[in-house]
């Protein structure tokens, strides 16, 4: 018998919402399988199991928001004999019952509604929530013994002429999560920066040239061509490829490039494209494609999110010049491509006009040094001069 | 097809893409990407949604002409005329 516990999805993860069972007991599962979904400060996630078996028992309850850890089912192996019922512990120590407002898909269909309890609340409560057409079921009081009081329904009001979550993204927790991972790292990651310029135009001419030939859904992007040339980069500097975790640096074999991606209405998420360096620059460029849309649509995996290993933030051709980025924790580095642009350069001991570029590197000193940072800087810059190898 | 069809694929495609716009305040003589905060990817997605859905061939050197919602009706409704002749 195997947990299958609540995932950390991130440094900032301290609790997750179970939505949604995607599987039912009884059910063959194997490593990947994507079953269940659990609504975080990033979003919905879909979660990956990474043992092979039979869910045996499924112990949390859709609307349970439980720590990270919490066993939320059982899976046995498939030889093993089912657990008897009466030992399935329910929900050992959920936080709190998700709100009621919460998605709609998470709420378990109840063909008939229990009679709702008797509600305590204020006169002018219940006259502004007439009014408004607020639930008071659906409310938690503040007041004296649980009633509801008018800043109770007004809050409630409030919420619900709150703009709809497009794609499931809840853009206040979007920026609670951004802001308590960027203030870990800037308080325990002592960063380093460097920039370079390079030379875009050989890139720009191949990438011209191919997509010439190709219909829209075919051709590829210049964020495909830096994420593949970081990533090749990678491979030979191990220093910037990997997570810090428990005051100890462990490289990673394998690459796995985070794509920061904008969320529209605010906030980002920078989930990972799986050896990146392995993909050819046609399936680099599908992978970012379909995270870019899972991404929008608000569902991704939870291996997308918790498995980069380094992460490239390309700013595409409507931005600035240079980013200097923050690393993403456990990460420890992140890797900036600017705008490109149109600049006089000098090739072959003359001016000429081309398209360049900025890489900037911002890294972890306790991993590495300026030293080697600009190798890997240069690495970079150097593979993007030979396009057709990438 | 008329020019009120592709209005209307564009109008469409471009919602799919960025819900929270409202189609009849945008500029249409301006930077379609700028307004609608296009990056790379939408755009390259929306050329093709439209090249798809109107069966029209928009080479990768035509992309600008695209640039603006007018300009991208008078390329279209112009190339997929030219289609039908052929």
């Amino acid at each position: 018998m195997i947990s299958f516990r609540m995932p950390s999805l991130g440094a900032d993860m301290d609790a997750g919402t179970l939505v949604e069972w995607l599987a039912k007991p009884g059910d063959k599962v194997k490593r990947g399988d994507i079953i269940a979904v659990v609504e975080t400060q990033k979003g919905a996630i879909e979660i990956e199991v990474f043992e092979t078996g039979v869910l045996d028992q499924l112990l949390v309850q859709p609307g349970t928001k439980v720590p990270v850890g919490v066993p939320l089912a059982v899976i046995r192996d498939e030889g093993e004999a089912p657990l008897p019922a009466a030992v399935a512990p329910i929900a050992e120590t959920p936080i709190t019952a998700a709100p009621a407002q919460a998605p709609e898909a998470a709420a378990p269909e109840q063909p008939c509604p229990p009679p709702a309890p008797h509600v305590r609340a204020s006169p002018a409560a219940r006259r502004l929530a007439a009014e408004r057409g607020v639930d008071l079921h659906r409310l938690v009081g503040t007041g004296p013994g649980g009633a509801i009081q008018l800043a109770d329904v007004e809050a409630a009001a409030a919420a619900a002429a709150a703009p709809a979550r497009p794609g499931g993204f809840d853009f206040t927790q979007m920026r609670s999560a951004i802001a308590a991972a960027m203030a870990r790292s800037k308080r325990e990651i002592p960063h380093y920066y460097l920039r370079d310029t390079v030379d875009l135009q050989p890139a720009s001419d191949w990438l011209a040239r191919g997509n010439a030939e190709r219909p829209p859904e075919q051709r590829l992007l210049m964020g495909a061509l830096f994420a593949k040339a970081t990533a090749l980069a990678a491979r030979a500097f191990p220093e910037f490829n990997g997570h810090f975790e428990d005051g100890a640096y462990r490289p990673s074999a394998a690459v796995h490039i985070g794509v920061a991606i904008t969320i529209r209405g605010g906030g980002l998420v920078a989930p990972a494209v799986h050896d990146a360096a392995d993909l050819s620059l046609e399936a680099l460029m599908a992978a970012m494609r379909d995270l870019v849309r899972r991404v929008r649509a608000g569902r991704f995996r939870s291996s997308e999110i918790a498995d980069p290993t380094l992460t490239v933030s390309s700013l595409g051709d409507r931005g600035v010049e240079a980013l200097f980025g923050i690393i993403y924790p456990p990460q420890v580095a992140i890797v900036g491509f600017g705008k490109p642009a149109h600049r006089p350069w000098v090739v072959d001991g003359s001016f000429a006009a081309r398209t360049i570029v900025t890489i900037t590197l911002a890294a972890d000193h306790r991993v590495s040094d300026g030293h080697r940072g600009a190798l890997f800087v240069a690495e970079i810059g150097r593979r993007l001069q030979t396009p057709e190898a990438l | 097809m008329t020019e009120n069809d592709v209005i209307a694929a564009i109008r469409e495609e471009l919602a799919r893409l960025a819900p929270e716009i409202e189609f009849g305040a945008l500029d249409r003589t301006a930077d379609l990407r700028e307004q609608a905060d296009l990056d790379s990817m939408d755009f390259l997605n929306l050329l093709t949604a439209l090249h798809q859905r109107l069966g029209v061939e928009i080479p990768d050197a035509d992309a600008q002409q695209l640039g603006t919602i007018d300009g991208a009706v008078a390329y279209l409704t112009r190339k997929a005329a030219r289609a039908r002749e052929i």
